[in-house]
């Protein structure tokens, strides 16, 4: 098992954050993990990627050119990444943020709006955490149950934050699974 | 301890905590900052002292005098704060004092850019300072090694009186990978050393000084010096990756590079191609003689850096005419990615030896 996966948005939509969520519920699955951050001279409100891999061997190279899978949360990230994702890879679009269709046909993509889902949960604050969910629900990389635990572990004594975040995850988890499901076999 | 997830700078601050170091005295550079912000908050925890001092001389200079005391100390910078810390570390180097350097190298020449880099390889293992001196330099390429070779480091550095430098870069800083501590040192249960200016109460005054201005006097002490740096000799370590057979290609790479190259000898094995790597943990000592073994086994050697070819000059050395010695290199912050340096390796391999 062998997965390079790129979070990529705008900088305070907590893309660092689910990226490190997934490394770490790999790590405690049992999996090499490495979680690196794109840095460089960012402003406010700029855009903001990290790039996550997992795997059962020692990981290589930290960074990548063509991942297997992406989130992608606003438009300048579905413009940079989508044809960067190898053929047969999940994109996870935030269709809240980005109005144009995917360009590839070769590609599983979970269209989901992540900002409504989110605010209807409790709070847009949670619009990464739709799309981890939907992310972990086509691709079953990681334990979902694994990604909860770690996430409460993170907002350890802040119960609200665990269970709205909890929410969303289910909820975004429903809909990548219900894609992947609908997945002709051979795909 | 359980495995933790954490970014190789802040992993770096931990293991100079748990080797016993109390002191860091240090100046902000991007991508080492968080380095001395880790080490703001941890070392008041546990009894130490962080110093940000007015600039990168003063902070070198700090540590002269707190390894002169005999405290185990440390700093840390990126490639333009390291050549300022140079004469300090020439000074520390005839002193015979034991100091870590961390360097998390970016790009230069000059301020350069914040993104990583390999570009200082030569000031490292050739010296950055001024004089006949020679630095332990260690070379990590995971997070987890980047936090045992700290704790090392100050091993090496009190059992040569010398002082060490681990040599990254901005990937190994920024990246999280988990690591654990395996080992944990209490100050108080480091060996005394006798040498220290701790206050001479009973004994006669002990004296650190640099300054010998009898010709044969410092004749003298540069030899101790060399026989020193010839026993560190003993410390040379390296990795090899699928290089114990006959070899169409062998990637010689460190740090960052090496592990890069690893995916990129993944990728082409299943091609068929026999590629191997080669990788200097201690870049000084240099891993000459298991690397010249190697080189035997291979067709053609292939040298990879952020660079434009530093370490190269050593490979070359090694091989001395063998076998060809071809090289890619990135630079300016620029990163090869595996499929980059798989195609290289592919273009090398198929030129006729």
């Amino acid at each position: 098992m062998y997965s390079e996966i790129i979070l990529a948005g705008f900088g305070g939509q907590g893309v660092l954050l689910i990226g490190k969520l997934l490394a770490y519920a790999g790590m405690k699955g049992g999996l090499e993990v490495t979680w690196m951050p794109a840095y460089g001279p960012e402003m406010r409100g700029g855009t903001c990627n990290c790039t996550v891999v997992l795997s059962d061997r020692q990981v290589g190279s930290p960074i990548s050119r063509s991942p297997h899978g992406a989130i992608v949360l606003n438009l300048q990230s579905i413009d940079k990444f989508e044809s960067t994702i190898r053929p047969g890879g999940i994109m996870v679009v935030n269709t809240s943020l980005i109005n144009r269709p995917a360009v590839r046909d070769d590609l599983i993509v979970v269209p989901v709006a992540a900002n409504q889902i989110a605010l209807e949960a409790g709070s847009a604050k949670a619009t990464n955490m739709v799309a981890l969910g939907a992310f972990l629900g086509a691709s079953r990389l990681v334990d979902l149950a694994l990604v909860k635990a770690t996430l409460a572990e993170t907002f350890a004594g802040r119960p609200k934050v665990v269970q709205l975040n909890h929410v969303c995850l289910d909820k975004g988890f429903e809909i990548g699974q219900a894609i992947a499901a609908a997945v002709p076999a051979g795909r | 301890m359980a495995k933790k997830l954490m970014k190789g700078c802040e992993a770096i601050g931990e293991a100079a905590v748990q080797a016993g170091c109390r002191l860091f005295f240090g100046y902000p550079i991007t991508p080492q900052n968080e380095i001395p912000e880790y080490m703001s908050g941890r070392l008041p925890q546990v009894g130490g002292t962080f110093v940000q001092a007015e600039s990168e001389v003063a902070a070198s200079n700090m540590l002269y005098g707190a390894a002169g005391a005999g405290c185990r100390c440390f700093t840390s910078s990126s490639s333009p704060g390291i050549s300022l810390m140079a004469e300090a570390m020439s000074y520390i180097a005839a002193s015979e004092l034991p100091v870590v350097f961390v360097n998390i190298m970016r790009a230069g020449p000059g301020l350069g850019g914040i993104l990583p880099s390999q570009a200082d390889y030569r000031q490292a293992t050739k010296g950055a300072g001024h004089g006949d001196y020679r630095l332990l330099v260690l070379a990590p390429s995971t997070v987890q090694e980047a936090a045992d070779l700290t704790m090392e480091a100050f091993d090496l550095a009190d059992k040569y009186r010398s002082p060490v430098m681990i040599l990254g870069d901005g990937l190994i800083g920024q990246m999280m990978e988990p690591v654990e501590f395996k080992r944990h040192i209490e100050p108080e249960d480091l060996p005394v050393k006798p040498w220290a200016t701790t206050g001479a109460h009973n004994r006669p005054p002990n004296i650190i000084n640099s300054l010998y201005l009898n010709p044969e006097d410092l004749e003298k002490h540069n030899w101790n010096l060399y026989k020193k740096y010839e026993a560190m000799a003993s410390e040379v370590r390296h990795e090899t990756y699928l290089a114990d057979e006959k070899l169409d290609v062998l990637i010689v790479a460190y740090g960052t590079v090496a592990r890069i190259a690893r995916t990129s000898i993944d990728a082409l094995r299943e091609k068929g191609l026999k590629v191997g790597l080669f990788r200097p943990i201690t870049l000084y000592p240099y891993p000459a003689e298991a690397l010249s073994r190697t080189v035997a086994l291979a067709d053609k050697v292939l040298v990879t850096e952020l660079n434009t070819g530093q370490m190269l000059d050593d490979v070359r050395a090694v091989v001395a005419g063998r076998k060809p010695v071809e090289f890619f290199g990135r630079v300016g912050g620029m990163i090869m990615s595996a499929e980059e340096l798989a195609e290289n390796i592919e273009r090398v391999a198929a030129v006729p030896a």
